[in-house]
C-alpha cells in the first residue's frame, strides 16, 4: 500500500509494531517519533504480536538508555529514538548493551552536535560518536528506506543479538514527505519470526533460571572475554543480507549492504552514506547516461563495516574515489568513512585482492544540513578528475581559510521534466504549511502521482517565516534537496517578495501566486524595481488574490492557507481544476472534521471565494518602478552587523565564506536591535493623558519594546511634533518630563501591555493608556520619536528606585526584541534581570526555549548598555547547566581572590587608604555600585604606572573587584528532570549562584512533553490521558538545605513580589533558586490572557508566592514568607481557560473530574503546609551551617 | 405521608425537582441533591452554541504555534484539537444516571435542527429517562413576529418529539402574547410537560464602569408569582404535565405551587443560596404543612386552588384580576 508520510513517521511506524517497550526522551529531530509511538499506545495499537506497546518518557536520553538496558534484560523487545547529544548520552550504555550481546535498534534522526554552537540539523555528528561502542550501524537514505530498512534492522540485531542504530538523515530524511510502499503486519511477522524473539526471552534474568550479568572482570580474563563475541559480529554481514533479501522477497524492494550505481567500468566514484548518497546517485545515473564513466557506493551497513562487499560492488577500473562524509573529527587523517574505505582498500591491496590502489580523497560536505544538490556531486567529479585533488576537501561552502572548498556548477538541473515544482513561502501563523502536508496527501494518493514535500523553518517563534518545497511527479521522487528552480511559486504574503530567495527559486517562465492587497490592475505599481525587473526577465506568469481579505471574511482570521491552496490547485494544472476543487474539500472536512462544523464550513466559504477572488495580472513590459528595497541594517551598523549578521538577515547566509565567521563561537551582542522585524500589524501605542506612569505596561513586555525615560524638559528641544512628554509624576520635579516610547517596528502586537495597564479613559472602558493601533499609520513618526528618544538620556542607575515596579522600568533592558512567541512568559523576567543585574551579569543558560530565543543566529537578544557593559551569556547543553553556571561562579571566586591578594601585595605603591577602600567597599546598592567602579576604574589608572608579575596579574582579574552577578537560567525540562541532579548539587553546595527556573510546566521547545513540573491532571505529549502524578515541588526541596534562598514568583500576579525575590536572591550569598510561573503557548491559552491565567494561578492557590530567606532564619525571624492571600478562587476557575485540562474534560470527562478533584484537594492539602510553615519558629527550618558566609 | 407523584410518567418520590443549575454539574453534586431527598435532578443545559465556540477556540489554540518552528511543530497530543462535541455532558449524565436512584433529565438548549434532533438522541442514549428542552430563544431583532417565535418552539417540540422515545418538556419563557393559547399549542405538538417559566438573564448596565454587566441573579419568592397563576389557569386544561419554576425559597412555596396545580416544583436560586441539603429542609416543611392542614397525599393538595373549570372562566379570571388589582390597590402599593 502507498502511503505519504515523513521518514520519523516511517521508521517509527515499523519499531512501534515490532517492540514491547519504547524509553525516549525528547530532542529534535527525533521527537515525532516518539510522539508518534506514544500517540498510538494511547490509542491501544497493539504491535504484530498483539500486545500494546508501553512508552515511557524517561528524565534524559541517560536514563532512557538505563530503563531500555532494563527492559531488554528483562526480555522484552526494546528500542528508543534520539538524535545528537541524546545518542551521546547513551553511550555508556551503548557499550554495556553490546558488551551483553543484547538485540535492540536505536532509530536516530542524525543530527549535528553542539561543538562552536548547537545546531538541530542534520549531519552524521551523533552516530560516527557512537560507531566504537559495538553496536551495528544501518544507515537509510530515504523515507522508503528508513521504513524498509528499521525493519531489516530488527531482523538481524534479533539473529545476530548484536544491537543496531538504525540511522537516517536528520530533518532531510525525518522530516521530508514522500510517498512510500508501506509494510504490512504480516510482512513484519515474516520478517521477524516469533523464534527469534523467543529466544530474546530465553535469555532474560529470571529467578527461575538465574545467572548474574554485568560482573566485574581482573586482568586475567578481560581481555579474553571481549574477544569472545567476534563471531558475532562476524555473522552481521550475512544475517543482514539474509533479512534484506527476505524483504526484498515480499516487496520487491532490494537493498544490499553496499549499493553501487553508475558506469560499470567507472573510474571515478563516490562513497557515501545517507540522504547525500541519494542525491549522488540520482546524478551520477544523469551523467553516466551521456557516457561519463562515473559510479557511486552507497553504504548502508556501516558497521560492522563490510569491507568485502565494498570491494565486491567497487568497479575494478575506480581509479580515483572520493569519500564525503557528513560529519568532521578535527585532527584527524580524515573523516570516519573515509578512514574505513580507506582502510579496505589498503587491506585488500596489500593482501594483493586488489591489484591497484587507488586515489582515495575525502570530503565533507552537509554539515548541518547544509544542502547537498547534484551541481555539487558533479563538483566532486570534476576534482577527481584534477591532476592532483584536493585531500581532505569541503564541499557546498567557500572556504577561504584553509581553501579546502570545491567551485561547482550550482546551476546543474537533473530533475526530469515531468516533475512538477513548487515552491511557497509563507508565515507559521497562517497554515501555510500545514496546507502544503494536505496538498501533498491529496496528491500523494493519486494512483499515478508521486509527491514530495520539504518545509523550511526560520528560527523565530514569532512571526516565523516558512518555505515549503514541493514535488510531484509519476515516478518516485528521489531529490532530497531543496527545490532550486520551480515552475510554481507561492508567495503568500506580499511583503515577502522582497526576500531575494523568492524569485531566484523560480524557473523561466514560471507562475507567480501572490497574496496581495493589490487588485490585478494596482499591484504592478507596487513593486519594486529588481522585482518588476525579474518578473520580466524571467517571464514569470503572474496571479493575484487578496487572500488575507477572503480569509479574514470566511472567519478564518490570518489563516490563508486554505484560499491560496485552493488557488495553487486552479492555476498549477496538477490535476483538472474542477476535481481538484472537489478533492480540496473532500481534504478539508477530513482534516478540520474533528475541530467542527463551523471550521469545516468556514474553510469550504474560504475555497469558493478563493476561486471568485483569484485574478491573472498582465505583466507590462516595461520596468516602471523607481522603488529600490530597504536596507536590512541601518548604514551605521557595525561592519560586522553590515557584513555577516545582514547576509543571514536576508537568508543567503549560504553564501558567507569560512573567513567571515568567529571560529570559536563568539559573537557580539545585542545584534536583534538591527533586525526590524515588523510582524504585528497591531503595535501598542502610549495615551500620555490617561498614563499614570506605574510602569506596569514595561515591566510585563516580553519583547522589551516599551521603554520609558525621565529628563528635563529642556531636552525636548528639536524633538519631532509628534514626540510625546508629559510632566514626570514626581514630587519635587517639575521640571522633569516623561515618555514611555514604543518601538513599534519591534512589537509584536501581544497585547499584555494591554491587558497589564491599570489606567481607563474615563468615559470608554475600552480605552486604556496603552492600547493596541495599526502600525501603518504611525510608523513613519514613530521611527523618527525612537531615533529622538534613543537621544534623551538613560537613567543615571543610583538615582532609581530599585524597590518599585515603575522604578525599575527606567532601567535600561539589556534583553530585547528577542523572536520568542508573541506574548511569551518567560521573557519578561530575564528582561527583569538583565535590568537589574545585566551590566555584572554572567549567565548560564539551558538548551531549550530560552536559549534559542537567547542565541539563535542570526540575532541575538542580550545586548549592552552605553559603557558596553551587559550580560556576558553561554549555553554549554541542556544537561549540564547547573554545574556549568557553578564554575564559573568558582573561576569568579578564584579570580577575586586573586585579584584582592594581589592588591594587598601593592598596597604600599597604590597607598593603603585607597586599596581598603576597595577592598571593604560594600557592594549592594547601586550607589556602592558605581562607588566600586570608579575606585577600579582609578586602581586601573594608577596600576599603568606601576610595573611587576602582581601587576600584571592585578590587572588581568581586576573587573572582578565589582561583584559579579552569576545566573543558572534554563525551563523546567532542565531544573525537574535532565539537570535536576546537577541543580539539586549545586544548590547544596553553598556557592553564590542565583539559578532562574521558568516554569512553563512542559518541555515547550521541543512542543509541549510532559516533564516532572507538568501539573496533575494536564495533558501534554506523552500524558495524553492527563498527568496522574503531582507536580514535583523543588521549592521545599530547597528549602530542607537550610542555606538555600527561595522564591516562588508569578509576574502577572504580583510583580512587586517578583521584583523582591529577584533583588534578594541576587544579595544572598549562597544559592538561590527562583521559580518563575511562565504562561506559554503550549497551555492552550490565548496569550494574551497570559497575566490574567497567572493571576489565577496563584488566586486559586495552585501557585503560592512564597519566599525563603535564610537570612532572616539566622537573624532568629521565621524564613518562611508566604506572599499570596488564601486561596479565594477554586482550582478549576484556573485551569478551566487552558486547552491542557480542558482537552482531557472532553475526551475523558470522568478522568478529568477525578484528578480535578485530586487535583484541587493537593492544592488545599499544600496551602495548609505552607500556612503552617509560615508561623513555625525560625529554630523549626534547618540552619545555614556555612562557616564563611 | 405520601409525597410520591407522577410527572410526564415518571414515578418521583416526591414533587420537588432540582432544577438546572451549577449543582448539577459533577456527578458528586447530583448525588447531594439526591442524598437531600429531591424528587428528581435536571441536569444544567447543554448549550449546543457554546460547544461550537468551544470548537472553534481550541482549535485556534491548537493551531497557534503549529508548523511554524523546527523544534515545535505542534505542541499538544493529536487529541486536543478534536471537537469537545458532548461527550463531555453525556458523561456527566450517564455517570449521573447510574449513582442515584432517582430521575436524572437532561437539558438542552441547541442552535440548529440537527443539533436539537442529534444530542436529544444522544441524551436518551446516555441514560436520560427526559430531556428538557431550554428554548433559550430571545427575539432580539424588531422584525421576527411573534407567530414566528411561536412557530419555532413548536418546530422544535416536534424534531426532538420525533427523535426520542423519552418524555420531552418544554421549558417556556413567559414572553408571548398570550402564554395560554401558545402552551396548547405546545401540548397538542405533544409537549409531555411545560416547565414554567424560564428566567433570562437580564444584564445590566454599570455606571460606574460604563459597561455592561450579565445580569445573573438569583429569583425572588415575589417572582413566583406569575408563573404561579399561569400554572393555576392552565390545570386541568391541557395533558401535559406542569412544572412550577422560579421563587421556591421555603416550604410554602411548593405548598403554594401545588395547590395552584403544578405536577412538580422545581428549584435553583434556594439550593444555590442554602446548599442541596436546603431540599431537605423544604421536604420536610412541606410534609409538615400536609400533616398540618390534613392531607395525606400530593394528589389531595394538587390544583386545589387553581382556576376552576366550568362556566364562565372568564369572569373567573377577570374576577381574580380585579380582586388582586384593588386589594394592591388599597394595600400594598398605597393609593394612586
Amino acid at each position: 500500500m502507498r502511503v505519504t508520510l515523513d521518514g520519523n513517521e516511517a521508521a517509527a511506524s515499523v519499531a512501534y509494531r515490532l517492540n514491547e517497550v519504547c524509553c525516549i526522551y525528547p530532542i529534535t529531530p527525533a521527537s515525532p517519533m516518539a510522539e508518534l509511538a506514544d500517540e498510538w499506545a494511547s490509542k491501544k495499537q497493539p504491535n504484530v504480536w498483539g500486545s500494546v506497546p508501553v512508552v515511557v518518557e524517561m528524565q534524559s536520553e541517560g536514563g532512557a538508555a538505563g530503563a531500555l538496558h532494563g527492559a531488554l534484560q528483562g526480555g522484552a523487545l526494546s528500542t528508543t529514538f534520539t538524535a545528537s547529544q541524546g545518542l551521546l548520552l547513551m553511550i555508556p550504555d551503548m557499550y554495556k548493551i553490546a558488551g551483553e550481546l543484547t538485540p535492540t535498534v536505536f532509530h536516530v534522526a542524525a543530527r549535528s552536535l553542539a561543538a562552536q554552537a548547537l545546531s538541530i540539523f542534520g549531519d552524521h555528528s551523533d552516530v560516527m560518536a557512537v560507531r566504537q561502542t559495538g553496536f551495528a550501524m544501518l544507515a537509510s537514505s530515504s523515507v522508503q528506506e528508513a521504513h524498509d530498512l528499521a525493519a531489516v534492522a530488527q531482523a538481524a540485531t534479533l539473529s545476530t543479538r548484536v544491537p543496531f542504530v538504525h540511522f537516517f538523515d536528520g530533518f532531510r530524511t525525518s522530516h521530508e514527505l514522500n510517498s512510500i510502499e508501506v509494510l504490512t503486519d504480516d510482512d513484519l511477522r515474516a520478517l521477524v519470526p516469533e523464534e527469534l524473539t523467543g529466544a530474546h526471552r530465553e535469555r532474560a534474568l529470571s529467578p527461575e533460571r538465574p545467572f548474574i550479568r554485568g560482573t566485574s572482570m581482573n586482568p586475567d580474563v578481560y581481555f579474553q572475554a571481549r574477544e569472545s563475541s567476534n563471531p558475532f559480529y562476524a555473522r552481521i554481514p550475512g544475517l543482514v543480507v539474509e533479512a534484506m533479501d527476505g524483504l526484498a522477497g515480499r516487496t520487491g524492494r532490494h537493498y544490499r549492504l553496499v549499493d553501487y550505481a553508475g558506469h560499470p567500468e567507472a573510474e571515478l566514484v563516490v562513497i557515501m552514506m545517507g540522504s547525500g548518497a541519494e542525491t549522488a546517485r540520482e546524478t551520477v545515473l544523469h551523467l553516466a547516461a551521456t557516457g561519463e564513466r562515473v559510479g557511486v557506493v552507497t553504504v548502508r551497513l556501516y558497521r560492522p563495516f563490510p569491507t568485502e562487499a565494498l570491494l565486491e560492488v567497487l568497479p575494478q577500473t575506480a581509479s580515483r574515489i572520493a569519500v564525503l562524509d557528513r560529519t568532521k573529527e578535527p585532527g584527524s587523517v580524515g573523516e570516519p568513512l573515509f578512514l574505513d574505505v580507506v582502510g579496505a582498500l589498503v587491506e585488500a591491496h596489500s593482501s594483493t585482492k586488489r591489484a591497484v590502489m587507488p586515489f582515495v580523497t575525502g570530503g565533507r560536505y552537509g554539515l548541518a544540513s547544509k544542502e547537498f544538490t547534484p551541481g555539487m556531486v558533479a563538483g566532486v567529479f570534476d576534482e577527481l578528475r584534477q591532476e592532483r585533488p584536493r585531500r581532505p576537501f569541503t564541499v557546498g561552502i567557500t572556504d577561504d581559510v584553509s581553501g579546502s572548498s570545491l567551485s561547482y556548477d550550482a546551476s546543474l538541473d537533473i530533475e526530469p521534466p515531468d516533475t512538477l515544482r513548487a515552491v511557497f513561502f509563507g508565515l507559521g501563523a497562517d497554515g501555510t504549511v500545514g496546507a502544503n502536508k494536505n496538498t501533498i496527501k491529496i496528491l500523494g494518493d493519486e494512483e499515478d502521482l508521486y509527491a514530495q514535500g520539504y518545509f523550511v523553518y526560520d528560527s523565530k517563534k514569532s512571526g516565523s517565516q516558512t518555505v515549503s518545497h514541493l514535488r510531484f511527479g509519476p515516478r518516485p521522487i528521489r531529490a532530497p534537496y531543496l527545490v532550486d528552480k520551480a515552475s510554481f511559486i507561492g508567495c503568500h504574503h506580499f511583503g515577502m517578495l522582497e526576500r531575494a530567495e523568492v524569485l531566484s527559486r523560480a524557473a523561466h517562465g514560471a507562475t507567480l501566486l501572490l497574496n496581495s492587497p493589490y487588485s490585478a490592475s494596482e499591484l504592478w505599481d507596487e513593486l519594486t524595481r529588481p522585482v518588476q525587473q525579474q518578473i520580466i526577465a524571467e517571464e514569470i506568469q503572474l496571479y493575484v488574490i487578496d487572500a488575507s481579505r477572503i480569509a479574514r471574511e470566511a472567519g478564518l482570521g490570518e489563516r490563508v492557507n486554505t484560499v491560496l491552496q485552493t488557488c495553487f490547485f486552479a492555476i498549477s494544472g496538477v490535476l483538472e481544476r474542477a476535481e481538484a476543487i472537489a478533492r480540496v474539500k473532500a481534504a478539508i472536512a477530513k482534516s478540520y472534521g474533528r475541530q467542527g462544523t463551523a471550521v469545516v464550513e468556514a474553510n469550504l466559504r474560504a475555497v469558493d471565494h478563493a476561486v471568485e477572488g483569484l485574478e491573472r495580472v498582465e505583466v507590462p513590459q516595461r520596468v516602471s518602478s523607481r522603488t529600490e528595497p530597504a536596507p536590512l541594517v541601518p548604514a551605521d551598523a557595525p561592519e560586522f552587523v553590515q557584513k555577516v549578521t545582514a547576509t543571514m538577515m536576508a537568508g543567503r547566509g549560504d553564501e558567507l565564506a569560512v573567513s567571515t565567521l568567529p571560529p570559536d563561537g563568539t559573537w557580539p551582542s545585542g545584534t536583534a536591535a538591527y533586525e526590524k522585524r515588523k510582524i504585528s500589524d497591531l503595535v501598542a501605542l502610549w495615551d500620555p493623558e490617561l498614563c499614570i506612569q506605574c510602569g506596569k505596561c514595561s515591566f510585563v513586555c516580553p519583547h522589551s519594546v516599551i521603554r520609558s525615560k525621565y529628563y528635563d524638559r529642556s531636552q525636548l528641544a528639536g524633538a519631532p511634533d509628534t514626540f510625546r512628554s508629559v510632566p514626570l509624576v514626581a514630587r519635587g520635579l517639575p521640571e522633569t518630563g516623561y515618555t514611555l516610547q514604543v518601538y513599534v517596528d519591534d512589537c509584536t502586537g501581544c497585547a499584555l501591555c494591554v491587558e497589564a495597564c491599570p489606567a481607563v479613559a474615563p468615559g470608554d472602558a475600552s480605552r486604556k493608556a496603552i492600547n493596541l493601533a495599526r502600525l501603518e499609520p504611525l510608523a513613519a513618526a514613530e521611527r523618527e520619536n525612537i531615533a529622538f528618544f534613543e537621544t534623551l538620556p538613560v537613567a543615571e542607575r543610583s538615582r532609581v528606585d530599585f524597590g518599585t515596579v515603575r522604578g525599575t522600568q527606567f532601567l535600561q533592558p539589556l534583553f530585547e526584541f528577542s523572536g520568542a512567541c508573541t506574548g511569551c512568559g518567560e521573557t519578561p523576567y530575564l528582561k527583569l534581570l538583565s535590568q537589574l543585574f545585566g551590566d555584572r551579569a554572567v549567565i548560564a543558560n539551558a538548551t531549550g526555549c530560552s536559549s534559542i530565543y537567547g542565541g539563535n543566529l542570526p540575532t541575538t537578544p542580550w545586548t549592552t548598555d552605553a559603557d558596553g557593559r551587559g550580560p556576558a551569556w553561554s549555553n554549554s547543553l541542556f544537561e549540564d547547566n547547573a554545574e556549568f553556571g557553578l564554575g564559573l561562579r568558582l573561576a569568579a571566586d578564584r579570580h577575586v581572590e586573586l585579584a584582592r591578594r594581589r592588591l594587598g601585595e601593592l598596597r604600599d605603591e597604590l597607598g593603603g587608604e585607597f586599596v581598603d577602600a576597595i577592598l571593604e567597599a560594600p557592594q549592594f546598592s547601586e550607589s556602592e555600585f558605581r562607588a566600586q567602579r570608579e575606585r577600579v576604574a582609578e586602581l586601573e589608572h594608577r596600576l599603568t604606572a606601576l610595573d611587576g608579575p602582581s601587576v600584571v596579574d592585578l590587572l588581568s582579574v581586576v573587573d572582578h573587584l565589582v561583584r559579579r552577578s552569576v545566573w543558572i537560567v534554563g525551563g523546567d525540562g532542565w531544573a525537574y528532570d535532565i539537570g535536576f541532579g546537577g541543580l539539586d548539587h549545586v544548590l547544596a553546595s553553598g556557592h553564590d549562584v542565583n539559578m532562574l527556573v521558568l516554569d512553563t510546566e512542559v518541555y515547550s521547545n521541543t512542543g509541549g512533553q510532559m516533564s516532572k513540573a507538568t501539573p496533575l491532571g494536564a495533558v501534554a505529549k506523552f500524558a495524553a490521558a492527563g498527568k496522574t502524578v503531582e507536580k514535583k515541588d523543588i521549592a521545599l526541596q530547597a528549602i530542607a538545605y537550610g542555606n538555600v534562598y527561595v522564591a516562588r514568583v508569578a509576574m502577572g500576579a504580583d510583580p512587586e513580589q517578583t521584583l523582591r525575590a529577584f533583588r534578594e536572591a541576587e544579595a544572598y550569598q549562597g544559592p538561590s533558586l527562583i521559580i518563575a510561573y511562565c504562561h506559554c503557548i503550549a497551555h492552550g491559552i490565548d496569550m494574551r490572557n497570559g497575566l490574567d491565567q497567572q493571576y489565577r494561578a496563584v488566586a486559586s492557590g495552585y501557585w503560592p508566592l512564597i519566599r525563603y530567606d535564610p537570612m532572616v532564619r539566622a537573624s532568629g525571624g521565621n524564613p518562611f514568607l508566604l506572599d499570596s492571600p488564601r486561596p479565594r478562587l477554586a482550582l478549576a476557575g484556573y485551569t478551566g481557560r487552558e486547552l491542557r485540562y480542558s482537552t482531557l474534560a472532553n475526551s475523558d470527562p470522568a478522568e478529568a473530574e477525578r484528578l480535578g478533584g485530586l487535583a484541587q484537594a493537593a492544592v488545599s492539602r499544600r496551602w495548609d503546609i505552607y500556612e503552617e510553615m509560615a508561623t513555625r519558629p525560625a529554630h523549626h527550618f534547618p540552619a545555614d551551617a556555612r562557616k564563611d558566609r | 405521608m405520601d409525597l410520591s407523584t407522577d410527572y410526564m410518567g415518571l414515578a418521583l418520590r416526591n414533587p420537588l425537582v432540582a432544577s438546572a443549575s451549577p449543582l448539577s454539574h459533577t456527578v458528586d453534586g447530583v448525588r447531594r441533591l439526591a442524598d437531600a431527598g429531591v424528587g428528581a435532578v435536571v441536569l444544567h443545559s447543554l448549550f449546543e452554541e457554546e460547544l461550537a465556540e468551544e470548537a472553534a477556540r481550541n482549535a485556534r489554540l491548537v493551531e497557534a504555534g503549529r508548523n511554524s518552528f523546527a523544534e515545535s511543530l505542534s505542541y499538544f497530543p493529536e487529541t486536543a484539537g478534536e471537537e469537545p462535541g458532548p461527550r463531555r455532558y453525556l458523561s456527566l449524565l450517564e455517570r449521573a444516571a447510574s449513582a442515584v436512584e432517582i430521575p436524572v433529565i437532561a437539558s438542552l438548549n441547541g442552535v440548529t435542527p440537527g443539533g436539537w434532533t442529534g444530542y436529544a438522541r444522544a441524551m436518551q442514549d446516555a441514560g436520560a429517562v427526559a430531556i428538557e428542552l431550554n428554548v433559550y430563544y430571545l427575539p432580539g431583532d424588531p422584525n421576527v413576529s411573534g407567530r414566528e417565535v411561536e412557530r419555532r418552539h413548536i418546530e422544535i417540540l416536534q424534531l426532538v418529539k420525533g427523535a426520542v422515545r423519552v418524555p420531552v418538556a418544554v421549558k417556556l419563557s413567559p414572553y408571548f402574547s398570550s402564554t395560554g393559547e401558545m402552551a396548547r399549542q405546545l401540548d397538542a405538538a405533544g409537549a409531555d410537560a411545560l416547565v414554567l417559566f424560564n428566567r433570562f438573564l437580564h444584564p445590566d448596565i454599570d455606571p460606574e464602569s460604563l459597561s455592561v454587566q450579565p445580569g445573573i441573579g438569583l429569583s425572588t419568592r415575589t417572582e413566583a408569582r406569575l408563573p404561579r397563576t399561569w400554572i393555576a389557569l392552565l390545570h386541568g386544561r391541557l395533558n401535559a404535565a406542569l412544572a412550577a419554576s422560579t421563587g421556591v425559597e421555603e416550604p410554602d412555596d411548593l405548598a403554594m405551587y401545588l395547590l395552584a396545580g403544578a405536577d412538580v416544583v422545581m428549584t435553583t436560586s434556594s439550593l444555590l443560596r442554602h446548599g442541596s441539603e436546603h431540599a431537605t429542609v423544604l421536604l420536610d416543611g412541606l410534609s409538615a404543612w400536609m400533616g398540618r392542614k390534613g392531607f395525606g397525599t400530593v394528589g389531595e393538595v394538587r390544583g386545589k386552588l387553581a382556576v376552576p373549570h366550568g362556566s364562565d372562566e372568564a369572569a373567573h379570571e377577570r374576577a381574580g384580576y380585579v380582586t388582586a388589582l384593588r386589594a394592591a390597590n388599597v394595600s400594598a402599593y398605597g393609593p394612586w
